[in-house]
C-alpha cells in the first residue's frame, strides 16, 4: 500500500516536471510585454493578453508559414505513402528479380545521413529550375522518405495471408485491382501509423527547408519560427506564442491518431 | 529462417499465381516497383554519389569544381574547428545517446505494467516527442534567458553562483543544448522499450517468480536478455540520430559561441551554405557518412535477417 502510494507520488512528480516546460511556455505566451519586462520570465504571471498571438500570427506572418507547411506536408505524405505502398506491394507479393536487394537499397537510402545529400540536392533543384519552390521541398521529402515507408509497408503486406490474393486472382482480378481493393484496405493500420508519423516528420523539418527554400514568404513554419527571433528580439512572450502556434498542427495529428502514432514509432523499431 | 525457406514457401504457392510468376512479372508490377525506386535514385542515390565526388574537389560554387584528391581530408587534420566538432559529436553520442537509453529504459521498466494512472505518466513523458526540435529549442531558450526559469530556480534554492548565460558561455553551451535534446528523446526511447517489453513472454516472468527470483533478478536475467533485438535497434537509432542531430543545435546556438557547441552536422552546414566551401563541406559530410556506415550496416544486417 505504502509502496504503491510512493510509486504514484514519484511518477506524478516526474510526469509533472516533464510537462512543466510546455505549460510554462504556454503561460508566458499569454503574458504582456510590460509584465515580462517588470517581473522577468521566471516569475508567475501578472497579466493576461492575446496580443502576443496577434503579433505572431499577423506581424510575423505565421499564418502564411503554416499554410506553406501544410502545402508541403499533405502532398508529401500522400505521395510518399502512395509510392511506397505500390513498391511494397510489388516487392512483397510478387517475385520481382533482386527484390531483396532493391528493398535493402531503398532502406539504405533512407538511413544515409542527409548531410551527404544537401549540397548535390540544392544544386540539382537549382539546375532544374525549382530552387526556392515548395515543389522542390515536396520532392525531397518524398525521395528521402520512400525507403523507410516501403520497408515498413513491405513487412506488413508480406504477412497478409496468401489465400486472399489467390481468391481474388481466381475471380479474375489483375494485379492493379488486387492492390487497390484487396491489399491496400488490409494495410490501413500501417498506413495510418506511417501517415501520422510522416506528417510530424515532414511538418517539423528544418534542415531541408533551409536548404532548398530561400525567400521568407515561402518558408514553412519551422524555419519561420526561427526567424521570429530576429523579428521580436527578446520579446520572448511573442516567441512563446509563435512556438505554441507552430506546435498546434502536430499536436492535433497526435491527439487524433494517438494510438497509430505511438504504434508507428514502435513498428519502425521493433519490426 | 533463411532465404531458401522463403523461396520454397513461395514456390509451393499454388495455382495461377505461381504460373504467372514463372512466366515473369507483369509490366504493371514492374512499374509499381521501378517508379518509386527511380524517384529515390534521383533524389537520394545519385546525389549521394555526387556528394562523394565533390568531397574530392575544391569548389566555391561559382567556378567549376577542381579535383584535389584527398586534400580536403588532409586539411581536416589541422583544422581546429573540425577537431572541436568531432570531439563534441563524440560527447553528444555518449551523453545524449547514453542518457536517453538509460532514461528511456528506466522509464519503460517503471511504466511497463498496466495499472491505474500509468497511461497518464506515459503520455506525459511522451508529449515532447510530438514537438519539432525547433519548438523544443525555443521552449528551452526561453528558460535559459538571464531572467528565465532556470536561473530563477537556482536563485530560489540558494545556488545563485550557478547562474550564468547558459547558451552564451562556451563552457556550458553544449550541455545546455543536450538537456532539451534528452527531454525529447527519452520519451521516444521509452516507447521503443515499452514495445519490446510487451513482446516478452509473460510466462517467463511467472516461471522466474515461481523459482523465487527477486524483482531485480527478474529484470537482470529475464528482461534484459529478452530485449537483445530492441537494444540493437535502439542503439542504431541513437547513433544515427546523434550523427544527424542538427536542428536543436542550430536553433539554440548555431554551434557557438566560438564553436563550443559545434557538431559535425552544424559545421558541415555552415561550411557549405555560409562560407560556401562546398568541397570541404562535402568531405565533412563523408566523415559523417563513414561514422554512420558501421551502424547502418549493422542495422541492415539485422533488417536483412528479419526479412527472411
Amino acid at each position: 500500500m505504502i509502496r504503491r502510494t510512493g510509486y504514484h507520488v514519484a511518477m506524478s512528480i516526474v510526469s509533472f516536471l516533464w510537462v512543466a516546460p510546455i505549460l510554462w511556455v504556454i503561460v508566458i505566451s499569454f503574458r504582456s510585454f510590460d509584465d515580462v519586462a517588470a517581473n522577468g520570465l521566471g516569475s508567475l504571471p501578472h497579466s493576461f493578453t492575446l496580443s502576443t498571438y496577434k503579433s505572431a500570427w499577423e506581424d510575423a506572418d505565421e499564418f502564411r508559414a503554416l499554410i506553406n507547411s501544410l502545402l508541403v506536408t499533405i502532398p508529401a505524405v500522400l505521395l510518399s505513402l502512395g509510392l511506397a505502398s505500390i513498391a511494397a506491394y510489388g516487392l512483397a507479393r510478387y517475385s520481382i528479380p533482386f527484390r531483396r536487394t532493391i528493398l535493402l537499397l531503398m532502406l539504405m537510402g533512407n538511413l544515409l545521413p542527409p548531410q551527404i545529400l544537401l549540397i548535390p540536392i540544392s544544386r540539382f533543384v537549382e539546375l532544374i529550375g525549382y530552387y526556392d519552390t515548395l515543389i522542390a521541398l515536396i520532392a525531397v521529402h518524398v525521395g528521402f522518405g520512400l525507403g523507410f515507408y516501403t520497408f515498413v509497408l513491405h513487412g506488413f503486406m508480406r504477412d497478409l495471408p496468401r489465400e486472399i490474393q489467390e481468391a481474388a486472382t481466381i475471380d479474375g482480378a489483375g494485379p492493379g485491382r488486387i492492390y487497390s481493393s484487396v491489399i491496400l484496405p488490409l494495410t490501413r493500420p500501417a498506413l495510418a501509423a506511417l501517415g501520422a508519423l510522416s506528417f510530424t516528420w515532414i511538418f517539423n523539418d528544418l534542415l531541408w527547408s533551409i536548404t532548398v527554400i530561400r525567400s521568407g514568404e515561402k518558408m514553412p513554419v519551422t524555419p519561420a519560427l526561427l526567424g521570429l527571433q530576429g523579428l521580436f528580439v527578446s520579446s520572448w512572450n511573442v516567441i512563446a506564442a509563435g512556438t505554441v502556434i507552430a506546435a498546434v498542427p502536430t499536436v492535433a495529428v497526435f491527439l487524433r491518431f494517438q494510438k497509430h502514432f505511438v504504434g508507428g514509432l514502435a513498428i519502425g523499431a521493433v519490426k | 529462417m533463411t532465404a531458401t525457406a522463403v523461396e520454397s514457401r513461395s514456390r509451393t504457392g499454388s495455382g495461377s499465381a505461381s504460373r504467372s510468376r514463372r512466366r515473369g512479372v507483369s509490366p504493371l508490377i514492374l512499374a509499381f516497383v521501378l517508379v518509386p525506386f527511380v524517384i529515390e535514385a534521383i533524389w537520394v542515390f545519385w546525389p549521394a554519389l555526387q556528394g562523394f565526388w565533390l568531397a574530392l574537389t575544391s569548389w566555391d560554387g561559382l567556378s567549376a569544381p577542381r579535383f584535389i584528391g584527398f586534400g580536403n581530408f588532409g586539411d581536416m587534420v589541422s583544422d581546429p574547428i573540425f577537431r572541436t566538432a568531432l570531439k563534441n559529436t563524440a560527447i553528444w553520442l555518449v551523453l545524449f545517446g547514453g542518457l536517453s537509453v538509460i532514461g528511456g529504459f528506466g522509464m519503460a521498466l517503471l511504466l511497463q505494467r498496466e495499472r491505474r494512472g500509468v497511461g497518464i505518466y506515459r503520455a506525459a513523458l511522451f508529449t515532447p516527442v510530438v514537438f519539432s526540435l525547433v519548438v523544443t529549442a525555443l521552449i528551452w531558450r526561453v528558460f535559459y534567458q538571464p531572467d528565465g526559469l532556470v536561473d530563477t530556480v537556482f536563485r530560489t534554492v540558494g545556488l545563485g553562483n550557478f547562474v550564468r548565460p547558459w547558451l552564451a558561455d562556451p563552457d556550458t553551451a553544449l550541455y545546455a543544448v543536450i538537456v532539451p535534446a534528452l527531454w525529447r528523446q527519452i520519451g521516444y526511447v521509452m516507447v521503443l522499450y515499452l514495445a519490446g517489453l510487451k513482446a516478452v513472454d509473460p510466462a517467463l516472468y511467472e516461471a522466474a517468480k515461481v523459482d523465487g527470483a527477486s524483482a531485480w533478478q527478474r529484470t537482470r536475467y529475464v528482461t534484459i536478455p529478452q530485449l537483445k533485438g530492441v537494444n540493437s535497434v535502439v542503439l542504431s537509432v541513437i547513433v544515427i540520430d546523434s550523427l544527424r542531430s542538427f536542428d536543436i543545435v542550430w536553433s539554440m546556438t548555431k554551434g557557438g559561441p566560438y564553436h563550443s557547441s559545434e557538431l559535425l552536422s552544424t559545421y558541415m552546414y555552415s561550411t557549405a551554405f555560409q562560407s560556401t566551401q562546398l568541397g570541404y563541406a562535402s568531405a565533412l559530410a563523408v566523415v559523417i557518412f563513414v561514422l554512420a556506415l558501421a551502424v547502418i550496416l549493422g542495422y541492415l544486417i539485422r533488417a536483412f535477417r528479419e526479412e527472411s
